[in-house]
């Protein structure tokens, strides 16, 4: 494999990687605020780009995806609201069933409104032969356009946990429930503003790696079963672990894929799952977790 | 044989009689056909009932096995051995009996395996997996089984979908009947009301084996094991053990059915693996209620007979999905464990008398 | 005549040192308890000896096998049988179910005989669901059977799961906090139930809390204080133990 061969391998799998961190880390907000494993993320990252697709038929592209940002968003309140909201302490084998449930009723409704047609943003700058060149490897504007948003993503929301005090009321949901609710957090609206910050997230990244994965009814399970391995591999509920993971995932599948055929490409993340839940389920940062008997 | 068992596995005997004479009566006997495969899906949903309702597991990738066992069949009786012939190994294998010769769709000869040595191998192949999975996956609980097994229903389903020799996305087909008894034979163009007895039989014979498993120290200890795992460890229940074996036990039923209905059809594809299909029988064991499995069987015949029949459209999908959230939501225990129970109360066992020696 | 041993025992959960260092020996016949103020370590300990937990070093032997570090049911099939503190009745099923459970070590019907309902699981099934009445009897609660084990009272569900650890035909009984939750007339009626399955036969180890019933039935008593052991001896001589003194009512001087 030649130098410039690897880096194209090298970015193709960081694109991808920072998607799966994304993902990840909307995981781990909603399970640090709430315990429950949502398998519905991927969907969202659908639904970011779906939606903004439709939107910029009639609206500039900047705010075809600002809409689409805030229409997931509202998806995930609803989802909250409506399935989880009323619920008393769930066991998180119980939630992760009803959001299979979910993301299987979100890509049906998908399906009816836009088909099965593939749909695709316009690249933000540039077009799909604008590239940069970079040590000998000819890389797309959309990519860093991709890193980017991603880097930014994560960094506010770090910041947000860290240093402000709604942030870390959030926090507080995820390590006590019943001592932040002796304290009076508002729980309910706390776990609300969890999926509200996922959903986010996820539509958000859904729209800036559009132009280059493109987007179709489907696309969420898969994205969900790696943001999964994601999350766990990044220690469940470390969301910088999540970064990291989601990147390391993105490099290897991509290297792994110029090797295997590409029906192939999914065994490589699950093999990682597999691996990550049977040899260390805590992952690679996470502290010491009970998954055995 | 427990006579209250047998009252019970009678009266569906006698079910099955009604329904087919009466849909011969009524014009309708191609009822039969969707019927029939309602049947073998249904070999797979009890199975599965066994390992998540009544030991307490959670299994999101079982059609994986479904897929493993109607592949192989698939596979060993339409790969053309002819080119081959002369090995070693094939001529062996033709002596033994285990061979047969047959014209295909178009017309060529094939030497293939005979679909009973087939039928073997495929059931054994995934009650081989299912072990050499379950050792290790079942140490895991909770949400961490789950995301396993439908980690491990994925690798299945690429397998059978990135395969060149599998078919990849047209999967198998001119995969030929399979003979049960002089005359009478699973699939081709044999009697559309043969193929509805010999599924009703299979069903029938299942039941009974899983209506005795389930009263019995196994079926104790399993529910033991879902009550309260580690009390049922310090009472000398060896919950590893069970929990394999019951897998295994479940993988093998959907194995088998996967073997049964993929000759019927004559043919499988990559979406009898998919996770949509896992998902189905999650949904459906869920609305039979766990640990109730004529509730679940009766759930199972319904559903997949409506969903066959496409009463469910387009939606078919969705509508499995809405059942999913709706029993998960609102009764986790499954809603058909209530109601049939008391509606069937005359067939069943007397609480408190004492067991009865066959 | 050692029936349990065990030997300098150490377990520790993330920095805290629940268990360090500790041995002693049950007798068979006898009734031994371990007792100790909150946080002493007795739970551990005692999960330790039952084999539920492995430690971090150290040996348990129950009759002559190491039992440390082996699953919970190889314990069972030795004849050591527990109780836990917590109730842990298997939900969903009745009474005598669940007592029939515990015939499980006595009877081996396993998943191909029970399939074919073949002809020996007939007198299998019948013998343990007979034992398994026996022991209700035992307990007093027979007429409780067939009711759904989790939603009795709480003083029934505690004979139901004493009920259920005699199934096994024990050797040795170890009861966790058996007194837990129970009122003065039933620890008084508890006593003497424990006396009785000691005269059957069965050696009996105790975690308690509740001095009366600990000092009334056993032979000796392991006193435990921040995970050691300070104590050692009949209930008489222990009472007198100054160091055991202390660690109950505190320092009474400097």
């Amino acid at each position: 494999m030649t130098g410039a061969l690897a880096i194209q391998y090298l970015v193709a799998g960081l694109t991808y990687g920072t998607i799966y961190a994304v993902v990840g880390m909307g995981f781990n907000i909603i399970y640090n605020t709430t315990g429950i494993i949502n398998f519905a993320q991927g969907e969202f990252v659908m639904l970011g780009g779906m939606i903004a697709v439709s939107l910029h038929a009639i609206l500039p592209l900047p705010l075809a995806i600002a809409g689409a940002v805030l229409a997931t968003m509202v998806v995930g309140a609803l989802i909250e609201l409506v399935f989880i909201h009323w619920l008393s302490r769930p066991t998180v084998l119980r939630m992760i069933i009803v959001t299979i449930g979910i993301s299987i009723l979100i890509r049906e409704v998908a399906l009816l409104i836009w088909g099965h047609n593939v749909r695709v943003l316009p690249y933000f700058t540039g077009n799909e032969i604008s590239a940069i060149d970079l040590l000998g490897a000819r890389i797309s504007p959309q990519v860093l356009w991709v890193v980017a948003v991603c880097a930014a993503m994560v960094a506010l929301t770090t910041a947000f946990f860290q240093w402000t005090m709604l942030g870390r009321q959030m926090r507080a949901c995820a390590s006590n429930q019943v001592g932040a609710a002796v304290c009076g957090l508002p729980i309910r609206r706390l776990v609300t503003l969890s999926f509200v910050l996922s959903a986010g997230m996820g539509a958000l990244a859904g729209c800036v790696v559009c132009p280059i994965t493109y987007t179709q009814y489907g696309m969420g399970t898969g994205l969900a079963i790696k943001g999964f391995t994601v999350a766990i591999l990044g220690g469940l509920g470390n969301s910088l672990g999540a970064v990291a993971a989601g990147l390391l995932l993105g490099i290897i599948e991509s290297f792994t894929v110029s090797q295997l055929p590409t029906a192939f490409k999914d065994t490589v993340s699950i093999a990682i799952l597999l691996g990550v839940l049977l040899l260390r389920p805590s992952g690679l940062f996470g502290a010491r977790v009970a998954t055995r008997a | 044989m427990r006579p209250a068992l047998l009252r019970q596995v009678a009266a569906f005997v006698a079910t099955v009689v009604v329904i087919q004479l009466a849909s011969v009566a009524g014009e309708k006997a191609f009822l039969l056909t969707q019927l029939t495969m309602s049947a073998y899906y249904t070999l797979v949903v009890l199975g599965l009932s066994l390992f998540m309702g009544y030991a307490g597991q959670i299994s999101l990738g079982h059609a994986a096995f479904f897929a493993v066992g109607g592949y192989t069949s698939a596979v060993m009786t339409t790969f053309d051995l002819g080119p081959f012939r002369s090995t070693a190994w094939v001529a062996a294998a033709g002596k033994v009996g285990l061979l047969a010769t047959r014209t295909d769709a178009f017309g060529s000869q094939v030497l293939a395996f005979h679909p009973w040595p087939a039928m073997a191998c495929a059931v054994l192949l995934t009650a081989a997996i299912a072990f050499a999975v379950g050792v290790p996956v079942l140490k895991l609980k909770g949400h961490y089984l789950a995301m396993a097994t439908l980690g491990l229903g994925t690798i299945v389903y690429s397998v059978a979908l990135g395969t060149a020799t599998l078919g990849a996305a047209d999967g198998i087909s001119g995969v030929p009947p399979l003979p049960v008894l002089p005359g009478i034979a699973v699939g081709g163009n044999g009697s559309r009301i043969a193929n509805y007895y010999v599924a009703g039989t299979v069903l029938a014979v299942s039941m009974l084996l899983l209506l005795n498993l389930v009263h019995s120290r196994v079926g104790r200890a399993l529910r033991a094991i879902h009550g309260a795992e580690d009390a049922a460890s310090a009472m000398g229940v060896d919950t590893a053990h069970y929990k394999v074996r019951t897998f295994v036990l479940s993988a093998a039923m959907a194995g088998l059915a996967g073997v049964l209905l993929t000759h019927y059809n004559g043919s499988i594809g990559p979406s009898e693996a998919s996770i949509m299909k896992s998902v189905k029988y999650v949904a459906i064991v869920a609305v039979g209620g766990m640990g109730s499995l004529w509730g679940t069987l009766a759930a199972s015949m319904v559903l997949n007979f409506l969903s066959l029949r496409g009463y469910f459209g387009t939606l078919d999908d969705a509508v499995f999905g809405t059942i999913l959230v709706v029993v998960m939501l609102f009764a986790p225990q499954g809603i058909l464990a209530i109601d049939l129970r008391r509606a069937l109360r005359f067939l069943r066992p007397t609480r408190g008398a004492p067991a009865e020696p066959g | 005549m050692a029936l349990l041993e065990v030997s300098s025992l150490s377990k520790s959960f993330g920095g805290v040192r629940a268990v360090r260092d500790v041995s002693f020996v049950v007798r068979q016949g006898m009734i031994k308890a371990l007792i100790g103020p909150n946080g002493a370590g007795k739970t551990t300990l005692f999960n330790l000896a039952s084999g539920f937990v492995p430690p971090d070093s150290g040996v348990v032997r129950f009759d002559g096998h190491a039992i440390q570090g082996q699953p919970p049911h190889r314990s069972a099939a030795l004849g050591l049988a527990r109780t836990f503190q917590n109730i842990k009745l298997f939900a969903g099923m009745t009474a005598l179910e669940n007592v029939m459970v515990g015939r499980h070590i006595r009877s081996r019907a396993g998943f191909l005989a029970s399939m074919l309902h073949l002809p020996f699981t007939w007198r299998e099934e019948a013998d343990v669901r007979r034992r398994s009445l026996e022991m209700l009897d035992f307990m007093g609660i027979a007429s409780l059977a067939d009711m759904e084990a989790t939603s009795l009272a709480y003083g029934q569900q505690r004979a139901v799961e004493l009920a259920r650890a005699l199934a096994c035909e024990p050797r040795m009984l170890l009861l966790d906090e058996p007194a837990a939750g129970l009122n003065m007339r039933e620890t008084v009626e508890l006593s003497r139930l424990i006396v009785r399955i000691r005269d059957s036969g069965i050696t009996v180890l105790l975690v308690e809390h509740d001095m009366s019933l600990v000092m009334g039935i056993s032979d000796e008593v392991v006193v435990l204080s921040y995970g050691e052991k300070i104590a050692e001896a009949d209930p008489a001589t222990v009472q007198k133990d100054p160091q055991v003194i202390r660690i109950y009512l505190g320092e009474e001087e400097c």
